[in-house]
């Protein structure tokens, strides 16, 4: 991670639910401002508003190609990525957690393991 | 630093549209199996990160049959889950079909879950298939909006 990222940039940048799925969208590949209004039903200036915020939050990157602006994750959009996988991780972690205490109650004549 | 300690549970990508989810568990596959479709105990741990709870566990576990599943916290806060069941086979597999309200529904998410005895427990397969790669990246990053608070609480404790 470099030192100008801006955890606090980039949670505000994460805070809105368009721009979450835009990074999940980038998730599968770069994709242009036409490509990434398609599927949300909004107007081009919209989605160039959200990826300028994450843009200046410094999750995604753009390169240019003749006439195209593809967007892609940047490190740190790759990062934040990785963390919303590890929080899914984190709470079916947890529900499964709670499933073992739950299973230990169930089968009371089981070999219980001697500790 | 806290490293990874989730090494009971494995969640992987898999081709465009699959999520593949593997946990082992130290009871027999008939307990696990019944752990996933007696609402009573389902109400008991399938609740997400800490502080949510299940009021309303709806589950009619045979084919055809239908589950809901609403969620809530203390700020009032909610949302829930329909489905049907495809296939039920007693102890070793469930298919169903979910979507998430929120309140929209998300696109139907099929589900596999496979309950195989291992060692003296059980290996418990869930293969989750989405409609295409972008429902897929979506529903993942839907699913980190719980996880998102927490990591708020976390960034305001660190200025």
């Amino acid at each position: 991670m470099t030192s100008s990222f801006d955890l606090n940039a980039s949670f505000a940048a994460l805070a809105d639910p368009t721009r979450r799925a835009i990074l999940a969208r980038l998730a599968l590949g770069e994709a242009t401002v036409n490509e990434l209004a398609q599927p949300f039903e909004m107007t081009q200036p919209a989605i160039s508003q959200h990826l300028k915020v994450l843009e200046e939050a410094g999750l995604i990157v753009q390169r240019v190609d003749g006439t195209r602006r593809p967007r892609r994750l940047a490190k740190a959009g790759i990062d934040a990525m990785d963390q919303w996988l590890a929080m899914l991780r984190k709470a079916l972690e947890k529900n499964y957690d709670r499933l073992d205490a739950v299973l230990a109650t169930m089968e009371p004549n089981s070999k219980r393991k001697r500790q | 630093m806290n490293t990874m300690t989730t090494t009971k549970m494995t969640l992987k990508t898999e081709g465009d549209t699959h999520i593949v989810v593997t946990r082992h568990f130290a009871a027999s596959p008939e307990a696990v199996y019944r752990a996933h479709t007696d609402p009573k105990i389902i109400q008991k741990w399938l609740l997400g990160p800490e502080g949510w709870t299940m009021p309303v566990c709806i589950n009619e576990a045979r084919p055809g049959g239908k589950f809901r599943y609403e969620w809530t916290n203390k700020k009032g806060q909610g949302f829930f889950v329909t489905g049907e069941f495809v296939e039920l086979q007693p102890y070793s597999k469930i298919v169903h079909i979910e979507r998430m309200h929120l309140p929209d529904p998300t696109p139907d998410n099929h589900v596999e879950t496979r309950f195989e005895p291992d060692g003296s427990g059980t290996l418990m397969t869930m293969r989750m298939t989405l409609p295409d790669a972008q429902t897929r990246a979506a529903m993942l990053a839907t699913g980190m909006e719980h996880g998102m608070e927490a990591s708020y609480v976390r960034l305001e404790s660190m200025i």
